[in-house]
């Protein structure tokens, strides 16, 4: 499968792509509040604390839903159709979303359990996938 | 999940309830109309809502309109204000996506009733279909909704997301697949009574569920249009209006909610905004759902009516599809739902589908549906969301003025 290009990131989220790079899936930490958040922001959005840190997610979650793609939005995933995209909710608590990859992608059903790995996109930039674990 | 930073949607200040009203509305050619630009059908909108409430150019002061996905002009508001020779004292473009044309309607009311603007004129209109190829219109949506860092990578596409919806809805009140399906077949049948749905031809259960996949559980016929369409409508002050017509149709409540903008933040799946816009739209009005004739929500795809059904208060959560599937939200039955073919069978360009809803509306209000006129129709809701369910604003709409 052709690779796909690297994932485009900001200030917010600069850390969080240099981090997948290395294998490592972070999530937002209000040291405040104490509650974790996703997508990174400046402030944490539930007490608008201004010290938010980082932490590993053990990159454990559940399907929260998932959908399969057969008509790709752009041309670049349109080799990869049919894809599954979902929307995980980690151990931790926050929810992201990612593909189910694996040979067993398109069985995939809500509320399975998933676990993370890293998929090469261009330039040595890495994003993290979701695989079904195994029953 | 982002409940402590959640604004109060206690109604504050001036109710806009009674104090100004619609006087005309219009639709352009709509489908697919190569021999005009998204200006072009924008203007010809304007020019018919002007042409049915009688008024001439001279009269407008105000301009409100939405954005453009096809056509590359930023600031939209005097782009329109200079293609059409106006020199308006209020003027502005909003981007709220699907919502933005209920968001004008409540823009234009508290304009006039701070004297700000005497006769706004909102319109919006794109030249979707015609105007881009279908790639293009598919991938300049996808990159206008999805989450440019933490979505994009992925792939999803806006059926997705709301594929997504509709998959966590099926598994937490177990409907099934055909139950979905009925949402298109009866707001096909509804569009067969419209004179210029984009799409007319009967489709049935059975064919819902054999087009073509687009991203599971939703097929082709599950998603709207993609259409060449505006629309237009009038607003003045009540007072005023009824020297304009011996027909205005009173904005009687308004309300919004706004939650989140990307799926990935969405709460969950299953309760939106639509609640809480819709209860402010109530408060303001001092009525509530059994009070609706006719409804006009939001569909850009099949799952969406439903949810909104529930969340609007008319059924019970769980019950949105059964409510398709019992007829009642057909012509004639309890609540009429998108008498006009919705954005699933009338038309859908950018924000001209929600528009579009309005000014079906306000025809319904006025007596003007034809065939497809709903009996009786007094009071009117329309529902417009933007986004992922993200951004909300109900609008409620009556053919007289309503006491508290």
């Amino acid at each position: 499968m052709t690779q796909l290009p690297a994932p485009a990131f900001n200030a917010d989220s600069k850390r969080f792509w240099e981090a997948a790079r290395e294998n490592r899936l972070l999530v937002s930490h209000c040291d405040a509040c104490t509650r974790l958040f996703f997508p990174p922001r400046h402030l944490c959005p539930h007490c608008w604390s201004d010290k938010i840190s980082w932490r590993d997610s053990g990159g454990a979650g559940v399907v929260y839903s998932f959908t399969i793609i057969h008509r790709a939005p752009v041309a670049e995933f349109a080799p990869r159709v049919p894809y599954v995209v979902a929307l995980i909710t980690l151990a931790e608590g926050p929810r992201m979303m990612a593909n189910i990859v694996g040979e067993d992608a398109l069985e995939t059903r809500v509320g399975d359990a998933v676990k993370v790995e890293f998929e090469p996109r261009a330039d040595g930039w890495k994003v993290p996938q979701f695989r079904r674990s195994a029953r | 999940m982002i409940g402590a930073l959640r604004p109060s949607v206690a109604d504050a200040g001036v109710s806009l309830r009674n104090r100004t009203a619609i006087v005309g509305v219009g639709e352009s050619d709509i489908g697919k109309v190569p021999q005009l630009s998204g200006l072009g059908l924008t203007a010809q909108a304007a020019k018919r809502a002007l042409d049915h409430a009688g008024l001439t150019v001279r009269d407008i002061d105000g301009l409100l309109t939405a954005y453009s996905l096809t056509e590359p002009f930023f600031m939209l508001g005097t782009v329109l204000c200079e293609y059409l020779g106006l020199r308006p004292r209020f003027c502005s473009s909003v981007v709220a996506g699907g919502a933005t044309p209920a968001i004008l309607l409540g823009h234009a009311a508290a304009a006039i009733v701070t004297g700000r603007a005497s006769c706004v004129l909102v319109c919006t209109g794109e030249n979707r279909a015609t105007g881009v190829s279908r790639d293009a219109a598919v991938s300049s949506l996808a990159s206008a909704v999805g989450h440019p860092y933490f979505e994009h990578p992925f792939g999803i596409s806006i059926p997705g997301c709301y594929a997504m919806i509709a998959q966590r809805y099926m598994h937490e009140y177990g409907i099934t697949r055909e139950q979905l399906a009925r949402v298109p077949v009866v707001t096909r049948k509804h569009a067969a009574l419209h004179p210029t749905s984009h799409m007319k031809t009967p489709i049935t259960v059975e064919d819902v569920i054999a087009s073509k996949p687009i991203a599971s559980p939703l097929n082709l016929l599950d998603c709207c249009l993609i259409s060449d369409a505006a629309g237009a409508f009038i607003v003045t002050s009540a007072e005023r209006a009824r020297d304009i017509t011996d027909r205005p149709v009173y904005l009687l409540g308004v309300g919004e909610c706004h939650t989140h903008e990307y799926i990935v933040c969405a709460e969950d799946l299953v309760h939106f905004g639509v609640r809480e816009s819709g209860e402010g739209a109530y408060r303001m009005a001092g009525l509530g759902p059994s009070d609706i004739d006719v409804a006009q929500l939001y569909d850009c795809f099949s799952i969406v009516p439903i949810l909104e059904l529930e969340e609007l208060g008319f059924c019970r959560t769980g019950e949105g599809a059964a409510f398709y599937a019992e007829g009642h939200a057909a012509i004639g039955g309890k609540l009429p739902v998108n008498t006009h073919g919705g954005m699933l069978s009338h038309a859908h360009a950018g924000a001209t589908g929600g528009m579009l809803g309005i000014v079906e509306a306000v025809a319904q209000l006025r007596g003007e549906c034809g065939e497809r006129q709903v009996r009786d129709a007094r009071t009117a809701l329309v529902h417009n969301e933007g986004g992922v369910l993200s951004s909300n604003c109900t609008v409620i709409l009556a053919n007289d003025m309503r006491q508290a």
